[in-house]
Formats: structure tokens, C-alpha cells, sequence
């Protein structure tokens, strides 16, 4: 087992790099860079002063190089202009340069500085996730109960009423994206039009406070989307354990279908379930992005679209690299938890 | 004149819709009367819900077909009104205040957007870009994903490690940060989107040709002739499709480049085929691994036919049901992809009917006029759980033999 989380985090920091180094590429392209020069510096800034600014910020350096220093394991790059002035990665405004350390990357803790809020891109990061941790954990306390009990109802007596009733409820929730489930809960609560005006139409105040006013139609729309899938696997994991020889042999015993379903049938229905909760978390992300667009919650997929509207450079690595582990951790905590909770699959 | 009641305007949307009826009836009439002819899409019509995904599904295909044609829009979708901006739905038709155009539509049927444009008529519109692209990204995508699913599974090893990290690599990006990084127009104009449309594309291409390989391998005759009419056509289409005459590739001239792909479309088109593939990739070399160990996969290899034949040929076929299953879901899937996107305007022109940038567009006044994002948002739900319900009725009658 040690032997097996060891190769799967060593997979998992090849493929963090892999895709660091990706989005490192694709936000590092040259029309990118010309961008942020002109907005940084001047808009009307000829094609040599483009590439002078850029040169004397260590831009122009060759890919895998600029990649080593932002990750800090290659020495910061450090540049001196025509009129004496020393410029560095490392070297903070202020600061001499004798004085500057050598290596200053994402693995010294230094994750650069957004040009978009001006503020520190870990600064940041950490304020935007914390707001989106609360919108997750919501999100969680509202749809994995619920959809384990609808899975759970709609398997146990597969083919009847209900389970038709349930099943059509969890296939409609999944094909109801969070931008349709959003508009339509807007429109319909929210707005002027209709008149209900239960909830508000933005999330904007439970940024401070989050009441269940403000709050309440974000999470519901992220949780929709993703409690049909949950639910549908289930209801298959229940349906399928429901036709076991142990459960016909309690029943039989005259053990009570209620006392089956709760003490026999559950345990080994929910194995399937827990995997599919946690890999649905890269998708709860997009949703994130989403809804947080939508109802104005300056989270962190906020911060993404920023980011990325923006071409915030350091900012948009700083978040991907974040997104990327937290997908990446999530499976290996599916796979681990996948392997720990079934015996019959052995890791070897 | 008054402005229209519910009561007047949902019978003048069906009368509006009335060639899509008769293709549905038709259509249905039809496949019911011949359906124990029609193998496993007759059978569809043996279940309730299949049925009912196929109307919906078929009504949204219809009112797009038909809708390209001009039947069924009552203006022009991109046609803007200064006098009907946010208009509720039933408001008479002006072009300015009060004068009428003469022999157009009397009525806005579900109002005016932001821009005085006809909600109705963009939602129409708007599902035949969804019409086209959906089904068209995901086929590209199971073919690339069968092209390189097959031999994975079938060799293993090295292969496999390698091709199963790289689709592991794709599936472990937040989807939209891969569209925000391969959309926005600083990227396109490198032509990065091109370059992977180019490799994207060699697929369905590499996927036919070593099909009809595999199958007439043993008849020269056959093969050499049909071999070079499929490289020569398929080969022309796939040139004209990645050479564009402003893009970064410009290989064929222009009197032999038979169209131009508009810009914006080819970039969302890549990056929907670029997500879908490696989910294509798993399922399929999953499939592949199960039917790999089956007796009549031993009995070919026996024979000695080639690992081409017994993974077109033999493989292939007998893994068409979960297939055929997963890509009825997974059209809906892209369908919310492209929504994704435009709800993003990444990639489509802002003025575009597509119902994501619509509904991006009419989100901004909705809490006070929620008309202009309502019909699109219905339409795409009802889509997508139509695509739902048909692969839903598919899988039950696949898994009835």
C-alpha cells in the first residue's frame, strides 16, 4: 500500500509539472508578452522598446530557463539596462541587489505579483480559496446527502414508481448545466419579472456574510448539476447490490426491507459513490467558475476569469497551478480511498 | 396593435414550428411502421423514454434544418430594432417608433434583446450552430479516441503507459482554464488552434484508410483502387479544412481550397474535440482490455489475421453498444462544453445566435428582463436531456439482447 501512494504521488508531481509547464507555454507566448508590455508600460510603445522591456524583465530568455526560475530550482535572471539600472527576479524594489536571494520560484514561495489587483499572487490565491472553500463546503453539506438519499431510494426497489419518478429527476438534473440552472433560478427567484424575489440575484454580500438570502441559489445551482450524476451511480451501485444472493438470504430470513436496505444493503452500495464524489470535483470547479461569474462571488474562479480576461500572467499560473493539484489530489484520494474501502481489489 | 397574450403567442410559436411537426410525424410514422426492420434504432421505439428522447432531439435537429432553410424565423436573428430593445414577448414589430415594416412578421413572438434583436428567431438560429458543431466535434473525438484506444489496449506495455498518461495529462485540466488558455485571440494568432487542428483531423483520415486496410488486405484488386479514391477525397477535404487563407497554414492554393472554415468556429471546434478525446481515449481501451480476452479475438489471432483486422474487425464491432451509448451522452456533454464557451465569449463572434453567447448576453439585465436568456437556457436543458433520455432508452434496449 506505502509502495502504491508513493508511485501514484510521484506520478502526480510529473504530471503537476507537465502541466505547470504547459500552461507556463501557452501564457509565456510572444503576443502575450507583447501585450502585457503595452499595457504595463506604454500602448504606443514601438516593436525594439517592446522587446528592450521585455529584455530587461527577463522575458525573452529561452522557455525551459524562464520555467526553472519561475519554479525556482534556476538562479533568478538579472539584468542591467543601458543607463546602470539593475533589474532581477529576486530583487524586490528597494532592495540591493548584493542582497537578493539567488533562487526565488514557486518553491521558495514567491509566486509573483498580479498586475491586475496589484497585490501578491499568493496573497491572493489564499483569500480567493478560502472564500471559495466556504461556497465548496456548502455545496457539499447540500448535495452529497441528498443525492445519496435519492440514489439510494431509487435503488432499492428497482423498476417501481419511484424509481422512475427519482431517475427522471437525476437525468434532468444532469443535463442542466449550472449557466442554464443559474438563469433559470435568477429569473425565476430572483427577479423583478416573475416577482417572488425570495433570494437575491448575487452572491456579492456573502463574500462578508453569507445568509441564507445571498447564499443559498449559488450552492443550489452548483450542487443540481452534479447530485444527478451521484445519484444515477447510486442508484446503479444500490440496484446491483439489491440482486445479491446475501440480501435474497436476509429477506428470506425475514429480517424487515427496511432493516435490509440499512444495515445489509448500504455499506456495500455506497463504495461506487465515494470515488464519483471525489472525481467530481475537477467539474465542481468549472461550476465554481461558472456560477461565481454568474452571481458576482469574488472567489476563486472569479479570480480565474480575472486572470485570464485580463492576461494576468503570474496570476493565471499562480491559479492553475492550484486547480491542477487539487484535481490531482482529489483522484489520488479517490484511488486510495477506492482501493481502502473495497478488499476485493488488490493494489498490486 | 395590442401586444400578444400567452394565449395568442404559444399557439402562433406552434403554427410557426408547423414544418418541424410534420418532419416529427413523419418521421415517427415511419420508423414505428418499419421498426422491426431497422435493427437496434427500431428497437428505440420499443421504450417509452428512448421515444420521447428521439422527439426532443429530433425536434431541435428539425427546427435547425429548417430554420437554416428560412421557414421557420420569423426575422432576421442579427437584424437589431431601436425600438423593440428588451421588448416583452407579444410586442408588435416596429423598426422605429410606430412605423410598422410592411411584410414582415406583425410580432416579437418571445420578445426583443438587449439590442432590439428577435429572441425567437436567434434561439432558431442559434440551434443550428449547436446542430452542426455538437455532433460533428464528438464524432471527431471518438475517432481520434478509437484510433488511439484500440492499439493501447491491444499492445499494452509501453504504448499504452505512455498514451494512457498523456490522455490522463488532458483530463486532469480545469476545462475552462484549457479554454480560456486556447481561445483567446492572443493564442490563435500564433496559430497553436490550427497546428492541433491539423494533428486533431489526421484522424478520422488515419481511422478510414486503415479500416478499409484492414478489411481488403487480402484482395489487391479491391483495395489499391478504393485505398486511393478515399486518401484523394478525404485527403482534399482534410487539406481544405486546416489550410485557411489567412491562417498559419497555407499549403493548398486557392482554387483547390474548397472552403473556408469562419473564424472562431475551427478554435472552438478543436478545443471541444481536444477535451472530449481523452474521455473517448479511456472508454474505449477499457472496452478494448474486456473484449481483448474473449475466445473469438483468440480464434483470429489463430487464423493469423493482423492486429489491425482483429481490432477493426473484430474488436470494434462487438464494442459498438457502449459506444453507441456514450455518444448520445457525450453530444449532450459538448453541447454544454460550446454553452461553456459562450457563456464565456471565448471563441464565437459576441453577436453570434449559438445559445451560449445568447444566454452570456441576456444574463447581464437578468434579474430585471429574464425573457431574452430564458428561451435559450430552455432550449439547450431540453437538448441535452433530450440526448440524455435517447442514450438512457439506447443502453436498456442494447442491454435487453
Amino acid at each position: 500500500m506505502g509502495l502504491f501512494i508513493l508511485r501514484r504521488i510521484a506520478v502526480m508531481i510529473l504530471t503537476a509539472l507537465c502541466l505547470t509547464f504547459i500552461v507556463f507555454f501557452l501564457t509565456n507566448l510572444y503576443p502575450n508578452l507583447e501585450k502585457l508590455a503595452k499595457t504595463q508600460g506604454n500602448m504606443r510603445m514601438t516593436d525594439t522598446q517592446v522587446d528592450s522591456w521585455l529584455e530587461n524583465r527577463g522575458y525573452l530568455e529561452p522557455l525551459p530557463v524562464k520555467y526553472g526560475q519561475w519554479l525556482g530550482v534556476l538562479p533568478g535572471y538579472v539584468t542591467e539596462d543601458p543607463e546602470g539600472a539593475v533589474r532581477g527576479r529576486c530583487i524586490d524594489t528597494g532592495m540591493e541587489p548584493e542582497e537578493a536571494p539567488t533562487f526565488c520560484g514557486v518553491l521558495q514561495g514567491n509566486w509573483g505579483y498580479s498586475t491586475v489587483f496589484q497585490d501578491g499572487v499568493w496573497d491572493i490565491v489564499s483569500t480567493r480559496l478560502a472564500l471559495t472553500g466556504k461556497l465548496m463546503f456548502w455545496v457539499m453539506v447540500l448535495m452529497v446527502p441528498s443525492a445519496l438519499i435519492l440514489g439510494v431510494l431509487a435503488g432499492m426497489r428497482e423498476g417501481s414508481r419511484t424509481d422512475r419518478t427519482l431517475s427522471t429527476v437525476s437525468i434532468v438534473s444532469t443535463a442542466t448545466p449550472e449557466y442554464v440552472s443559474g438563469v433559470i433560478l435568477i429569473a425565476v427567484f430572483a427577479s423583478s419579472a416573475v416577482g417572488l424575489k425570495w433570494f437575491k440575484g448575487t452572491a456579492t454580500s456573502a463574500m462578508e456574510s453569507a445568509t441564507f438570502d445571498n447564499f443559498f441559489l449559488p450552492v443550489l445551482t452548483i450542487a443540481l448539476y452534479g447530485m444527478g450524476y451521484i445519484a444515477r451511480m447510486t442508484r446503479a451501485s444500490m440496484a446491483e447490490v439489491m440482486t445479491q444472493q446475501y440480501i435474497r438470504t436476509a429477506r428470506l430470513k425475514g429480517v424487515s426491507f427496511r432493516n435490509v436496505v440499512l444495515k445489509h444493503a448500504l455499506r456495500n452500495a455506497l463504495i461506487a459513490p465515494f470515488t464519483v464524489i471525489m472525481l467530481q470535483f475537477p467539474w465542481l470547479l468549472n461550476g465554481v467558475v461558472i456560477v461565481e461569474t454568474l452571481f458576482n462571488y469574488k472567489g476563486f474562479g472569479w479570480t480565474l476569469v480575472q486572470a485570464a480576461g485580463n492576461n494576468d500572467i503570474e496570476l493565471l499560473l499562480g491559479v492553475s497551478i492550484v486547480s491542477v493539484i487539487v484535481v490531482l489530489v482529489t483522484q489520488l484520494i479517490s484511488d486510495v480511498g477506492y482501493v481502502y474501502l473495497n478488499p476485493r481489489i488488490s493494489v498490486t | 396593435m395590442d401586444p400578444l397574450t400567452w394565449g395568442e403567442i404559444i399557439p402562433r410559436i406552434i403554427v410557426q414550428l408547423t414544418p418541424v411537426w410534420i418532419a416529427l410525424a413523419v418521421t415517427f410514422a415511419l420508423s414505428i411502421t418499419f421498426k422491426r426492420r431497422l435493427g437496434l434504432y427500431g428497437k428505440l421505439f420499443d421504450s417509452v423514454i428512448g421515444m420521447m428522447g428521439f422527439a426532443l432531439v429530433m425536434f431541435w435537429v428539425f427546427a435547425a434544418v429548417f430554420g437554416a432553410m428560412d421557414l421557420i424565423l420569423t426575422h432576421d436573428p442579427l437584424a437589431q430594432s431601436g425600438n423593440m430593445k428588451n421588448k416583452v414577448p407579444g410586442t408588435p414589430y416596429t423598426k422605429m417608433i410606430g412605423e410598422a415594416a410592411d411584410g414582415a412578421y406583425p410580432y416579437y413572438l418571445l420578445g426583443g434583446d438587449n439590442l432590439g434583436r428577435d429572441v425567437f428567431s436567434r434561439m432558431i438560429a442559434g440551434a443550428w450552430i449547436v446542430v452542426q458543431i455538437g455532433p460533428l466535434a464528438t464524432l471527431f473525438a471518438f475517432m481520434a479516441g478509437i484510433t488511439l484506444g484500440l492499439p493501447a489496449a491491444y499492445y499494452g506495455s509501453k504504448l499504452d503507459t505512455s498514451l494512457t498518461f498523456l490522455a490522463n495529462l488532458v483530463l486532469a485540466f480545469p476545462v475552462i482554464l484549457l479554454f480560456y488558455l486556447l481561445v483567446t485571440p492572443e493564442i490563435v494568432a500564433t496559430g497553436i488552434p490550427t497546428y492541433m487542428a491539423m494533428v486533431l483531423f489526421i484522424f478520422p483520415l488515419v481511422f478510414i484508410v486503415i479500416l478499409l486496410n484492414a478489411r481488403y488486405h487480402t484482395q489487391p484488386k479491391v483495395r489499391a483502387p478504393l485505398l486511393a479514391a478515399v486518401i484523394a477525397v478525404l485527403g482534399l477535404l482534410y487539406l481544405s479544412l486546416i489550410s485557411d487563407s489567412s491562417g498559419p497554414i497555407r499549403w493548398l492554393p486557392a482554387w483547390l481550397d474548397l472552403f473556408d472554415i469562419p473564424g472562431g468556429i475551427l478554435v472552438v471546434f478543436v478545443a471541444v474535440v481536444f477535451v472530449n478525446a481523452p474521455t473517448v481515449f479511456r472508454i474505449v481501451r477499457g472496452i478494448a482490455l474486456d473484449i481483448k480476452t474473449r475466445d473469438y479475438v483468440a480464434a483470429a489471432q489463430t487464423r493469423g489475421e493482423g492486429p489491425w483486422y482483429i481490432m477493426l474487425w473484430e474488436i470494434l464491432p462487438n464494442a459498438r453498444g457502449p459506444l453507441i451509448v456514450d455518444f448520445c451522452l457525450r453530444v449532450g456533454y459538448t453541447t454544454i462544453l460550446l454553452g461553456t464557451l459562450g457563456f464565456f465569449g471565448l471563441g464565437l463572434p459576441p453577436e453570434s445566435p449559438d445559445w451560449g453567447s445568447t444566454i452570456n448576453e441576456g444574463r447581464k439585465l437578468l434579474s430585471i428582463y429574464p425573457h431574452p436568456a430564458l428561451p435559450p437556457a430552455l432550449a439547450l436543458l431540453s437538448l441535452v436531456l433530450g440526448l440524455n433520455l435517447l442514450a438512457d432508452g439506447l443502453r436498456e434496449e442494447s442491454l435487453r439482447d
